[in-house]
């Protein structure tokens, strides 16, 4: 999955841009310009939209409602993405977010998918098998969680929403959003409070 | 009539057993250069109107089976930009020799 390009498909690449670029249709700042402005996306934009919701309840609605609003609302360019719809997880219901046909993910608030969410394994497993997929991430859930698997696709994009781990009363946005992991966000692990220094 | 169920294309894995009992390999690496310059241009051709991402995901569950698992992922998506590019006549074969 993770192999190199072969040689031939880099040399592919480079006539077709060059070709593009030789009618005026794409040229190289664009190209720089486009790539920069898709690494600067990150998980860290889905985890302070969820600690912000964890702690704001009128923000939570927002997010429930209106995913791709709620982005906007922090400053994310969501012009010509897809909807972004947000699952609430609650005592009892977890969700998992799969593209079960290629690698649709809410790039513009989690960055590029990673390897595994884009792997045969992953996509085939995860509506057929969802436990023990999460097993493999060492997310157990409470017994009696029902999970829902939902699948994102290219018109409509799909994260979670965690629950609010227990023990972090009073913390601060910046504290909470710290504990959002991009796999949490996904639905594979669960927010983990930092493991306690020995009293 | 038969009410067997059709083969699922090649790209729609939901449920497969084929990879039913293979783990989830725990790949974390960004894209590298080439799968970034690829994204970067499916993007810009989307932001000028030359392509949609409808259109990607045609060109990438056309290309048959044996190729598709010989592919990386964004060698996929190269073939998928490229054969549409020629069917809309953006670029020529000539220009691609």
């Amino acid at each position: 999955m993770s192999a190199p390009a072969r040689p031939e498909s880099l040399a592919r690449l480079e006539r077709l841009v060059a070709a593009l670029a030789a009618k005026g249709l794409v040229s190289e700042a664009e190209l720089a310009a486009m790539q920069a402005r898709t690494d600067r996306a990150s998980p860290e934009i889905g985890a302070r939209m969820v600690a912000r919701a964890w702690l704001d309840p009128a923000w939570r609605a927002l997010l429930l409602a209106d995913g791709a609003a709620a982005a906007e609302r922090m400053g994310v360019s969501m012009a010509g993405a897809p909807p972004l719809g947000v699952l609430e997880n609650r005592p009892g219901l977890h969700h998992l977010v799969v593209c079960t046909l290629c690698s649709c993910y809410p790039r513009a608030v989690l960055g590029y998918p990673p390897g595994w969410y884009k792997s045969f394994e992953y996509r085939s497993r995860a509506v057929r098998d969802p436990r023990g997929v999460l097993a493999e991430w060492g997310t157990a859930l409470p017994a009696g969680t029902k999970i829902r698997v939902v699948d994102s696709t290219a018109d409509y994009r799909w994260m979670v929403l965690p629950m609010r781990p227990e023990g972090t009363e009073g913390w601060s946005e910046d504290q909470l959003a710290a504990l959002v992991t991009r796999d949490a966000l996904v639905g594979v692990a669960l927010p983990q409070l930092p493991a306690r220094a020995a009293a | 009539m038969s009410d067997a169920e059709p083969t699922p294309a090649i790209h729609d894995m939901g449920g497969l057993s084929r990879f039913r009992c293979s783990p989830v390999e725990r790949d974390e690496a960004p894209p590298d250069a080439f799968g970034k310059r690829v994204d970067a241009l499916r993007q810009v051709l989307a932001q000028k109107g030359l392509m949609t991402v409808d259109e990607l995901r045609r060109g990438i569950e056309a290309i048959p089976e044996p190729e598709y698992f010989g592919l990386t992922y964004y060698e996929r998506w190269l073939t998928s930009i490229t054969g549409l590019l020629l069917e809309k006549g953006v670029v020529t074969p000539e220009e691609l020799a």
